[in-house]
C-alpha cells in the first residue's frame, strides 16, 4: 500500500514538475516584460531570462514577486564583516554602500557611482549557496538516517529507504569503485559515495521548477574536480608518475611529444571533468527554458492565440527533455564517479604492463 | 556573475561544505553502511559456506551409514552361514553317532541270538539222543519180550552177518 501511494506521488512530481516550471517561467514572463516594458516595447528576451534562470543571484526568486530573500555576507580589509539581508539591495537600491548591477554587488561611492578602486570578498549566501545548503541538509537527513536503519536490521533485510539506496550503493561500490580502482577500493569509496550522492541530489533539485542550478555552475564542478585532482595527484605512486616522464612501450624519438601530452592530460583529466558536468546541466536547463521560451516568443510574435496554439506541442517536448534530463541527472552523477574511480584506479595501479590508460581512454569520449 | 568565471563566495562555500558533508557522511553513513553491508555478505557467504558443507557432511553420514548398513548385512549373514554350518554339522554328528550305535546294539543282539540258537539246538541235541534212546530202548524191550522173536532176531542177524 505504502509503495503504491509512493509510487503515485512520484508519478505526480514527474508530470508535476513541467507545468510548475512552466507556471513560474509564465509570472517570470508577466513581470518580465513589465520590467523590460520601458526598454523593450516589443518582443521577449528569452536569453535574458534563460541566463538569469541558470546564473545565481542573490535572493532566491521562486517565481516573480515571491523572492526569498538572503542573506548578503560581505567582507572587506577596510570596513571588515558585513551582513545584510539581500532584499535591502533589490529595486537598484543602494545600502551601506553597495549596490547591484546585473547581479553582481558593487560598491558604490556617495554620488552612486561604482568604486573600481575598494577591495572586498563577497561570501554570501546566493541562491546556489542556499540550493547547496539544501542539498546537504537532504544529504545529511537521509544518509545518516539509513546508516541508523542498518545498525536497527542489523542481520535482517534491508527496509523502506535503505532498500532504496542500498542497490545505488551497492553499484557505486561493485560496478564503479571495485573494477576501476581494484582492490584498494576501500579507502577511495566514501569520496565517491558522497560524490555521487552530491551530484545526483543537486541534479534532481536543479530540475524542480523555482530551483538553483547547481551542478550546472561552474564554481561547484571546479571545486569536485579539483577535488578529484588532489586525491589522484597524492594518491598516485611510482607508476603513476613514471608514466608521465616514460611511457612505457614509446620509442625515444616519441618522448618529446609524448611528455608533454602526459603533462597536459594530468591536467585534461579534472578539466574534462569540470565541463562536463557543468555544460551537461547547464545545457539541459538551457533547452528546456528554450523550448518554454518558445512559446512567449510566439506570443509576442503572433499574439495569444498562437502562444496557446503551440503550448500544448512545446509542453510535451519540454516533458520528454525533463524525462532525459531525470536520466542524465542520472547518467552525469555516475559519469563523474566512474571517471573520478578510473582516474585513481589509474593512479594507484600495480602494474607492469604496456597498455596504460586504454581503460578510460573510450570512456572519456562522453 | 558570469556563467563561465566561478565565483568566490560559491567556491568558498563549496568546499566548506562539500569537505564537510564529506567527513561526516564518511564518518555517520559510509561507514557504518559499507561495515554493516560486509557484515551482511559475510553472514550469507559463511551461511551459505555452512549449508555446503553441511550437505557434504550429510553425504558422508549417508555414505558411512550405507557402508554401515552393508557391514552388518554382510556380518549377519556370516553368522547366519556359520550357524546354519554348525547346525547341519550338529545334525549329521548325531546321525554317524546313533547310525554307528543302532549297529553296534543290533549286533549284539545278533550275537546275544547266536549264542542262544547255539545254546538251545545243543541241548536239543541232547534232548532228542535221549528220546531216541528212549524209544529205541522202549521198541527193543517191546520186540524182545518174547523167547522165538529173540530167537528169530538172532538168526536174522547170524545170517546177515554169515561167517567167512
Amino acid at each position: 500500500m505504502r509503495s503504491i501511494l509512493n509510487r503515485l506521488l512520484l508519478a505526480i512530481a514527474l508530470v508535476m514538475s513541467p507545468i510548475a516550471f512552466t507556471q513560474a517561467q509564465e509570472h517570470g514572463h508577466e513581470g518580465e516584460t513589465a520590467e523590460h516594458g520601458e526598454t523593450r516595447k516589443e518582443g521577449f528576451d528569452v536569453g535574458g531570462m534563460i541566463m538569469h534562470h541558470i546564473k545565481d543571484e542573490h535572493g532566491w526568486e521562486l517565481a516573480h514577486g515571491v523572492t526569498i530573500p538572503l542573506p548578503v555576507i560581505l567582507y572587506s580589509p577596510d570596513r571588515g564583516l558585513e551582513v545584510f539581508s539581500s532584499s535591502r539591495l533589490a529595486h537598484d537600491q543602494v545600502y551601506n554602500g553597495y549596490k547591484q548591477i546585473h547581479g553582481k554587488i558593487h560598491r558604490v561611492d556617495a554620488a552612486g557611482n561604482d568604486d573600481h578602486e575598494a577591495k572586498f570578498y563577497n561570501f554570501s549566501i546566493t541562491k546556489n549557496v542556499a540550493s547547496l545548503l539544501l542539498s546537504a541538509i537532504i544529504l545529511l537527513s537521509i544518509f545518516p538516517a539509513v546508516s541508523r536503519s542498518y545498525a536497527k536490521n542489523r542481520g535482517k533485510a534491508p527496509k523502506g529507504l535503505q532498500s532504496f539506496l542500498e542497490p545505488i550503493i551497492l553499484f557505486v561500490r561493485d560496478e564503479i569503485a571495485k573494477p576501476s580502482i581494484g582492490p584498494k577500493y576501500v579507502k577511495y569509496l566514501p569520496y565517491l559515495l558522497t560524490l555521487f550522492f552530491f551530484i545526483l541530489v543537486n541534479n534532481l533539485l536543479g530540475l524542480l521548477p523555482g530551483a538553483a542550478n547547481l551542478t550546472g555552475n561552474i564554481a561547484v564542478t571546479l571545486v569536485l574536480a579539483v577535488i578529484t585532482f588532489l586525491i589522484v595527484s597524492f594518491s598516485g605512486n611510482k607508476h603513476y608518475w613514471m608514466h608521465i616522464v616514460k611511457p612505457t612501450g614509446v620509442p625515444w624519438f616519441v618522448l618529446p611529444i609524448m611528455i608533454p601530452v602526459e603533462i597536459v592530460g594530468v591536467f585534461m583529466k579534472p578539466i574534462s571533468l569540470m565541463v562536463r558536468l557543468f555544460a551537461n546541466i547547464t545545457a539541459g536547463h538551457i533547452i528546456i527554458l528554450s523550448l518554454l521560451g518558445l512559446i512567449f516568443m510566439a506570443n509576442s510574435l503572433g499574439g495569444m492565440t498562437t502562444s496557446i496554439a503551440i503550448s500544448p506541442v512545446v509542453l510535451f517536448f519540454t516533458l520528454f527533455l525533463n524525462l532525459i534530463e531525470l536520466l542524465v541527472a542520472f547518467l552525469q552523477a555516475f559519469i563523474f564517479t566512474l571517471l573520478t574511480a578510473m582516474y585513481i584506479g589509474s593512479a594507484v595501479e600495480e602494474h607492469h604492463e604496456a597498455d596504460h590508460g586504454i581503460g578510460f581512454e573510450g570512456a572519456e569520449a562522453h | 556573475m558570469d556563467l563561465l568565471t566561478p565565483d568566490l563566495g560559491l567556491l568558498f562555500w563549496q568546499v566548506v561544505v562539500f569537505l564537510g558533508l564529506f567527513l561526516i557522511l564518511r564518518a555517520f553513513a559510509w561507514k557504518p553502511i559499507t561495515e554493516s553491508l560486509n557484515e551482511r555478505e559475510n553472514n550469507i557467504q559463511s551461511a551459505l559456506d555452512l549449508a555446503e558443507k553441511t550437505r557434504q557432511e550429510m553425504t558422508a553420514l549417508k555414505a558411512d551409514n550405507d557402508k554401515l548398513l552393508a557391514q552388518a548385512r554382510t556380518e549377519r549373514e556370516a553368522i547366519l552361514r556359520g550357524a546354519k554350518e554348525t547346525a547341519d554339522k550338529m545334525v549329521a554328528d548325531s546321525r554317524v553317532k546313533a547310525e554307528a550305535e543302532g549297529k553296534r546294539i543290533l549286533e549284539q543282539a545278533r550275537e546275544a541270538m547266536q549264542n542262544e540258537r547255539q545254546a538251545l539246538v545243543a541241548q536239543m541235541k541232547k534232548e532228542v539222543v535221549t528220546l531216541s534212546l528212549d524209544i529205541a530202548e522202549k521198541v527193543l524191550r517191546k520186540e524182545l519180550s518174547d523167547k522165538s522173536s529173540q530167537e528169530k532176531l538172532v538168526n536174522d542177524l547170524v545170517s546177515n552177518s554169515r561167517l567167512n
